[in-house]
């Protein structure tokens, strides 16, 4: 979803930086949004209620492979858009792709885990903190969920369109959409499994 | 199954055929509907409609939209308001009014949802829509597609509001729905989920909107106009949209938490199984403060407009006004607690709360003393707009120094949740914010339309909003100090409040007046458009750039992007040609970038409300099939490449040389009558 500009000229290198800041700004609120629901977590993150805490959600050796895939995802699609400023349309898709690879694995993991904890008896119905819980994992899962749905879609228009600037342009705010999932499940891992296993 | 699978919990009892009071207000409704549809289809203006208004992607169009939604949102609001004035009149001792206890909760609720979120907040955009570009010499906002959107949403979510009155019930929490009251065991009809999509709709359409204005300041000022020669209305508004920015993900989440709870069974405010209702409130309260100052500072950019304008002096003070509109901002997010002094948090934490609430009285007195200063030794004119912008400088004053009283936790243990809180808060959302709106229509109508409204219909209007006001907020002051609770729907004689809430009511029925007469006002206007038509564009003797193009302005607002060097830069440029008359710029036109019109907003704004009914109602087949369709419309516009045109030099020309002709025939005409 992309506007020419409509007046200044305000490309730089071909990049549209008037949509670029947007989504910028966009990624801005969605931190804010999540520093809510974060806060809200670590009020209820001690609300048990008899059922288990955040040590028994995962095992950190777990958690650890899926912050590694996640980071790596965000590697190869640094790789894609370096590719895509050289105009290398190949390499692009071919980093792209890896990208999306890792982003499922990394979401299946998390989705199992999820459901692993939902058949044993641990539902987010069970506590205040199961609820807090779900729901952090969840919503940023939900965001990757998203995520991969965009990655499937550009790489369905980029061998419509090759590396013209509206493309160059969505694949930079997909970027810094990517890399904010990153930070947030950085942050889910220190303020929900490293702290909680203090 | 089939059943269950396509209606889900609908039934046609979700009808309240048993309760005439809704029964006739939806039966008015439809009416109504009917008309329009009717005279739309009499007079075939469909297409029209469809092609010029309902995929506008038009900064003005998309504006004045917006206003519409509002007023007609203002008169289901205030309808709201008089039924609970007649029943507080009513319903003492023995009499028990006219409207039961769930009825009359879902009135409350309902009058201060629709005021702040589908009359104030829709108007505000409305006007930074229409204003904003125009006032920093751009053509259109930042992202026009991303505009219609935001206000397709908007409408779906008051739509979902209208429909509530006739399918099912509204809710009955109050307008910020604390738990664990709004939760599902004590809310268990549909009319909190309404309220939750409504809200969701609605606020998913101002975070857009208000992504698209900031960077449309930020990114589309003219060359030369620095952030410092900004008009003080984009100040003020740049200050509202970073709040809007900061404050409403913070209620999005937590509706969405609320939507858990009540969805899926969590626990996060829940009274049982570890909840925290005193985290709603801090949450909604977070969010709750600032969008008091959304609304309120869009108002004081109006009014420095107004007041500049009408006492023919620059503004006193810009970079003070500037300054204290920034404090105002940065503050708004240190006191929210005022609001809960009560609850429980101690003396610490509320003396921080009630020190931090007088600091951020400080810059809004500084603002008041500025617009003063203007006023000063100025040469003033007493339009319409102008008596509005008094009005408020006298009533916000009251207002916020009731407000102050309760900054001070001791006070506010006596008056949190009377009706002299209730009054304190009408002061200043009436006097503050209704004021402005009502005077920047008065003001910037003659731009938007190109014809001037009736004066005399418009200081009656004013008279009677005023003193109509203190006629019904007056006595809630008293009331409250003698210990009258809010949201009361019967009371006893002995409490002796009746004759107060007699007078009143009397009061609304006053400001049912007012706003009479301001309907009044626009369709005499209309009606005598030939007579008010205004062809200069500039029939106040303006400062600001929108006076400089005509009204109503050509589609694309400027034909040449301004240059500007100054403060009040076509104030400048008007001395400047006062100075030298013989220097006439010479125009060279070129081909200006505009984009095209999409339905793609109108289309998710329709399955974006059919999507939440469904959810409402819990309709499973309803709700993947208008979920899917919403996501595909947002998907497929991003497969469309051809979403904008070029507009040719010559038909640039051509439309200039219209206006100048009009201008020319007006001045020879005015050089005449003056002779």
């Amino acid at each position: 979803m992309t506007t020419h500009t409509l007046d200044k000229n305000n490309h730089h290198g071909g990049l549209d930086a008037k949509v670029i800041f947007g989504f910028w700004v966009f990624i801005v609120t969605d931190c804010i949004m999540f520093s809510g629901l974060f806060s809200t977590y670590a009020v209820l993150s001690h609300s048990t209620f008899g059922n288990i805490g955040v040590a028994q959600t995962a095992s950190l050796p777990f958690v650890l492979v899926q912050t590694l895939l996640f980071l790596t995802s965000v590697l190869t699609l640094g790789f894609g858009v370096a590719a895509s400023t050289r105009g290398n349309f190949n390499q692009t898709m071919l980093w792209l792709v890896i990208t999306f690879a890792l982003g499922a694995i990394f979401l299946s993991m998390g989705y199992h885990q999820l459901a692993n904890l939902y058949t044993h008896g641990h539902t987010w119905r069970d506590s205040a903190f199961l609820s807090a819980y779900f729901t952090v994992i969840g919503l940023q899962g939900l965001h990757v969920l998203i995520g991969l749905l965009w990655l499937a879609i550009l790489l369905i228009q980029l061998p419509l369109q090759k590396l013209s600037d509206t493309m160059r342009t969505r694949l930079c705010c997909f970027g810094l959409f990517w890399d904010f999932l990153a930070m947030l499940w950085l942050l889910i891992f220190a303020i929900v499994y490293l702290m909680g296993a203090i | 199954m089939l059943e269950k699978l396509i209606f889900g919990n609908l039934t046609l009892d979700a009808i309240p055929y048993h309760n005439p009071i809704i029964m006739g207000a939806g039966m008015f409704m439809g009416l109504v509907v009917i008309a329009i549809l009717g005279s739309i289809t009499y007079f075939r203006k469909w297409g029209w409609l469809w092609s010029e208004w309902l995929t506008s992607v038009d900064h003005k169009k998309i504006g004045i939209m917006y206003i519409l939604l509002a007023f007609v949102m203002l008169l289901r609001g205030f309808t709201d308001a008089i039924m609970m004035r007649l029943q507080q009149a009513m319903a003492v001792g023995s009499h028990l009014g006219y409207l039961p206890p769930e009825h009359y909760d879902q009135v409350f609720t309902a009058h201060g949802v629709i005021m702040i979120f589908f009359m104030a907040m829709a108007f505000v955009f409305g006007l930074m829509n229409i204003i904003i570009p125009e006032q920093i010499g751009a053509r259109d906002v930042a992202y026009p597609y991303l505009n219609s959107l935001s206000f397709w949403l908007t409408a779906a979510g008051a739509l979902l509001v209208n429909v509530s009155l006739v399918i099912g019930d509204f809710a009955g929490a109050g307008w910020l729905a604390y738990p664990p009251l709004s939760e599902l065991a004590y809310s268990p009809t549909v009319g909190m989920d309404y309220y939750l999509w409504a809200l969701t709709l609605s606020g998913i359409g101002t975070m857009l909107g208000g992504i698209n204005l900031f960077v449309t300041i930020i990114k589309m000022r003219c060359p030369g106009m620095t952030l410092m020669k900004m008009p003080l209305f984009v100040w003020s508004c740049l200050c509202s949209l970073i709040l809007i920015l900061a404050a409403f993900p913070v209620l999005n989440i937590t509706l969405f938490m609320l939507f858990l709870d009540r969805f899926f069974g969590m626990h996060f405010f829940t009274a049982t199984l570890g909840g925290n209702p005193m985290m709603y409130v801090n949450l909604i309260w977070t969010w709750g403060h600032p969008e008091v100052y959304i609304l309120v500072l869009p108002a004081f950019g109006i009014y420095s407009e107004v007041i500049a304008t009408f006492c023919k002096k620059t503004l006193f003070g810009y970079t003070a006004m500037v300054w204290a509109t920034v404090a105002i901002t940065v503050l708004s997010f240190t006191v929210w607690a005022h609001h809960f002094f009560t609850m429980g948090a101690g003396a610490d934490v509320n003396s921080f709360f009630g020190i931090a609430t007088m600091i951020i009285s400080i810059p809004t007195g500084v603002k008041i003393f500025n617009w003063l200063a203007t006023m000063w030794r100025g040469r003033i004119t007493y339009s319409v707009a102008m008596m509005w912008a008094i009005g408020f400088i006298v009533t916000f004053a009251i207002g916020g120094m009731t407000g102050v009283m309760m900054s001070v936790p001791g006070i506010d243990f006596q008056v949190h949740n009377s009706v002299f809180l209730v009054a304190h808060f009408h002061n200043t959302i009436i006097g503050g914010v209704a004021f402005g709106l009502f005077a920047a229509v008065n003001y910037w109508f003659p731009k938007i339309f190109g014809i001037k409204l009736n004066e005399r219909l418009g200081k009656y209007s004013f008279w009677l909003w005023f003193i109509g006001f203190y006629v019904a907020f007056g006595p809630l002051y008293y009331l409250g100090l003698k210990g009258m609770t809010r949201r009361l729907e019967h009371y006893s004689a002995a409490s002796g409040y009746h004759p107060f809430l007699v007078i009143a009511a009397i009061g609304a029925f006053i400001i049912l007046c007012g706003i009479l007469c301001q309907a009044l006002q626009v369709i005499v206007s209309i009606k005598d458009h030939k007579k008010m038509r205004d062809v200069t564009g500039d029939p106040w003797d303006g400062r600001t750039l929108e006076w400089s193009i005509a009204s109503p302005p050509p589609f694309y607002n400027f034909a040449e992007t301004p240059v500007v060097d100054s403060r009040d830069p076509f104030w400048a440029q008007k001395q400047k040609q006062k100075q030298h008359p013989e220097q006439k710029a010479q125009v060279v036109y070129k081909d200006i970038h505009m984009p095209k019109n999409t339905s793609v907003g109108f289309w998710i704004g329709v399955f974006g409300g059919i999507f939440a009914f469904a959810m409402v109602w819990t309709m499973p087949l309803i709700i993947a099939l208008a979920g899917i369709t919403a996501l595909t419309f947002v998907i497929v516009r991003t497969f469309d490449w051809h979403i904008d045109y070029y507009v040719k030099a010559d038909e640039v020309a051509k439309t200039e040389a219209a206006f100048e002709k009009l201008q020319l025939a007006f001045s020879a005409q005015a050089a005449y009558l003056t002779f």
